[in-house]
């Protein structure tokens, strides 16, 4: 009586197509990561000539302990770094106190400030005013241009508000009867309550930090200020300066074996940068989906 | 008297002492204070830069001492046949690139309709996992892999069309103005279709299996089922995210279009964000201002649309 579809032949036809799509798409997804990958640690020379496709040959690793001795990498490996650590930090530990204090029905004119960061993920007032504004806030070549703008995130602090209000009151109610403030309250009792949302947003603010690059096009004009996502571009762009920073780096390494490229260096800086995120990313997956999810239901 | 007593309901504000302390309003206000003024500083600040499109202003030189030209700036978007014929062209290529990616939203939702189809559960998960991965980096990355990738002599893409015997001699896909539109969506899908199902997947399994299981009784086969309970179910989250693409209709970013820009495809690639920023880049600040300013005012009308579309059609605001 029951009609089961999947033992129909239009079922298995059907499931056959969907395994297929799918799994030609997560290839899709995956296999330019790969590629690049053994395109970086097989012979260079090989490389260049399009002979790495599928599986590496002539393994080595000469690329990645050379890469950082081309100028201005290792300067803007540790820029990247700086802001990624201390821009997140910083807005980590904001959303969550503004978050809280905004759970506060009793604060002065509560609705209005809400509404008034709110706003603001809807309302630019565009790319140039901003930039001079950054520029006669003196935040152009400044570490400052990078932490300072983002602490501030209202997606970040909406996320700590609707997680705070969904957890039960009478755990802070208690606290407040014995006479605790509200310091005392969101260190001691908000503050362990909250660590699930706290990593979720510590997640997205650091992928976001880490990725930024328009801010470093706009603000910095001085290389010490450079990031690695703006250095690569940079290297994407201007293939002959390329090439002679890697003469240079080259005659300190005049013994090594393989050559570098301004090919090899490229895949390899985009390897050195694509890195963290593929190394976090599995950790940090289900906060990812609980962030998102918890952001859809407040809009 | 001034001062508002703190409401009775909050009776342990007061403490054991008797000597008087900031009400309680005023005090959370204070704790706020610091991040309101810098929420102030960052995004309503910038504002006041409207004032440059008004002037003759250059980089270096202070406002006072330039002249104030009132509505040149505007006036020149529109003045002189080449400018005219530019600002159409930006105007063009924004209305595509915004009109493909409103089209092509339906693709996350055939994606979680279809992953949910999937009886495999370690098969679904892996999926899922790896398909999210490209959401996670940056445009450069993204252009960096599509330089390796798609490079003219040792591209992988080119070797094998080589060797297929579908080409000569390599094509450089990335400094070509033909199909920019459809190359930067397929991107834009390659990087956000696995992230953007997420919600619909969610959405999915907030269904009642019951109803599943009803329709199956009846004799429902598979696209029945998922017309007739899939679909209505995953409605509501369509809906909000159209209507917030259409708030954005003039918003397509910078990060995209800036990292696959090059002097080949400029011409097709030119969104109106990219090009406010290529002629700032060019230190013509009071256009990059005016059109700029114009941007966000069209922005904020279009959002108040789509919201007050949103009120009409589902009796529930977005913003």
């Amino acid at each position: 009586m029951r009609k089961k579809s999947k033992h129909s032949t239009s079922g298995i036809a059907f499931q056959a197509i969907n395994y297929t799509l799918f799994g030609l798409f997560t290839l899709t997804c995956i296999y330019p990561f790969y590629y690049l990958f053994i395109n970086t640690i097989s012979s260079n020379d090989l490389s260049a000539a399009g002979y790495i496709t599928f599986y590496p040959r002539e393994i080595h690793f000469d690329n990645y302990a050379n890469v950082l001795k081309i100028n201005g990498l290792a300067q803007a490996a540790y820029v990247s770094i700086y802001r990624t650590v201390v821009g997140t930090l910083l807005t980590v530990g904001a959303s969550a106190f503004l978050g809280y204090l905004f759970t506060k029905k009793e604060m002065w004119l509560r609705k209005v400030w809400y509404r008034m960061l709110i706003v603001t993920m809807y309302f630019s007032a565009g790319l140039i005013p901003w930039y001079i504004t950054m520029n006669n806030l003196g935040l152009t070549n400044n570490y400052l241009a990078y932490i300072l703008p983002t602490i501030i995130t209202p997606f970040n602090i909406i996320l700590v508000k609707t997680f705070i209000e969904a957890l039960p009151p009478s755990l802070e109610e208690s606290a407040a009867i014995d006479g605790a403030g509200y310091l005392k309250i969101f260190g001691s009792i908000i503050v362990p309550l909250i660590t699930p949302i706290l990593a979720t947003i510590t997640i997205f603010s650091a992928v976001t930090q880490w990725n930024s690059f328009i801010d470093t096009a706009f603000l910095m004009t001085d290389t010490k200020y450079y990031t690695l996502q703006f250095l690569l571009w940079r290297y994407l762009n201007e293939s002959a300066s390329l090439a002679a920073l890697i003469r240079n780096s080259q005659d300190m390494a005049a013994s090594m074996q393989h050559m570098q490229t301004p090919g090899s260096v490229r895949m390899t800086v985009t390897m050195i940068v694509v890195f963290p995120i593929l190394i976090i990313y599995p950790f940090f997956q289900r906060f990812f989906v609980k962030g998102i999810l918890i952001g859809a239901v407040k809009g | 008297m001034a001062l508002p007593t703190t409401p009775i309901e909050n009776p342990k504000s007061f403490g054991a002492s008797k000597r008087w302390t900031l009400p309680n309003k005023y005090k959370l206000f204070l704790m706020a204070l610091p991040f309101l003024v810098t929420t102030f500083i960052f995004y309503y600040l910038p504002i006041s830069g409207w004032i440059y499109a008004f002037y003759d202003f250059t980089p270096g030189i202070p406002l006072s001492d330039t002249p104030y030209v009132g509505l040149k700036w505007f006036k020149s978007i529109a003045q002189n046949q080449t400018q005219m014929e530019e600002v159409l062209r930006v105007l063009k290529n924004t209305v595509a690139m915004s009109t493909l990616g409103i089209i092509t939203s339906v693709f996350p939702v055939a994606f979680a309709i279809l992953l949910s189809e999937i009886k495999s559960s370690w098969f679904r998960k892996i999926v899922q996992t790896l398909t999210t991965i490209p959401n996670f980096i940056s445009w450069i990355l993204v252009y960096a892999l599509a330089f390796t990738l798609f490079s003219v002599d040792n591209g992988v893409v080119n070797t094998i069309l080589i060797k297929l015997g579908f080409i000569d001699e390599g094509i450089n896909f990335l400094a070509t103005n033909s199909n920019i539109w459809l190359t930067m969506i397929a991107w834009y899908w390659w990087k956000s279709l696995g992230w953007g199902a997420i919600l619909y997947l969610a959405a999915i399994t907030g269904i009642d299996q019951e109803l599943y299981e009803a329709a199956e009784v009846d004799g429902a086969n598979r696209f029945r089922k998922i017309w007739h309970i899939t679909v209505p179910g995953i409605i509501p989250t369509f809906f909000v995210l159209l209507v917030l693409s259409i708030g954005n209709f003039i918003n397509n970013g910078v990060d995209q279009y800036f990292a696959f820009q090059n002097a080949m495809n400029k011409d097709s690639i030119e969104v109106l964000d990219l090009y406010v920023y290529n002629i700032a880049f060019a230190n013509n600040f009071p256009f990059a201002t005016a059109v700029s300013m114009l941007k966000s005012v069209v922005s904020v009308m279009l959002l108040f649309m789509a919201n007050t579309l949103s009120k009409v059609v589902r009796g529930e605001s977005i913003i």
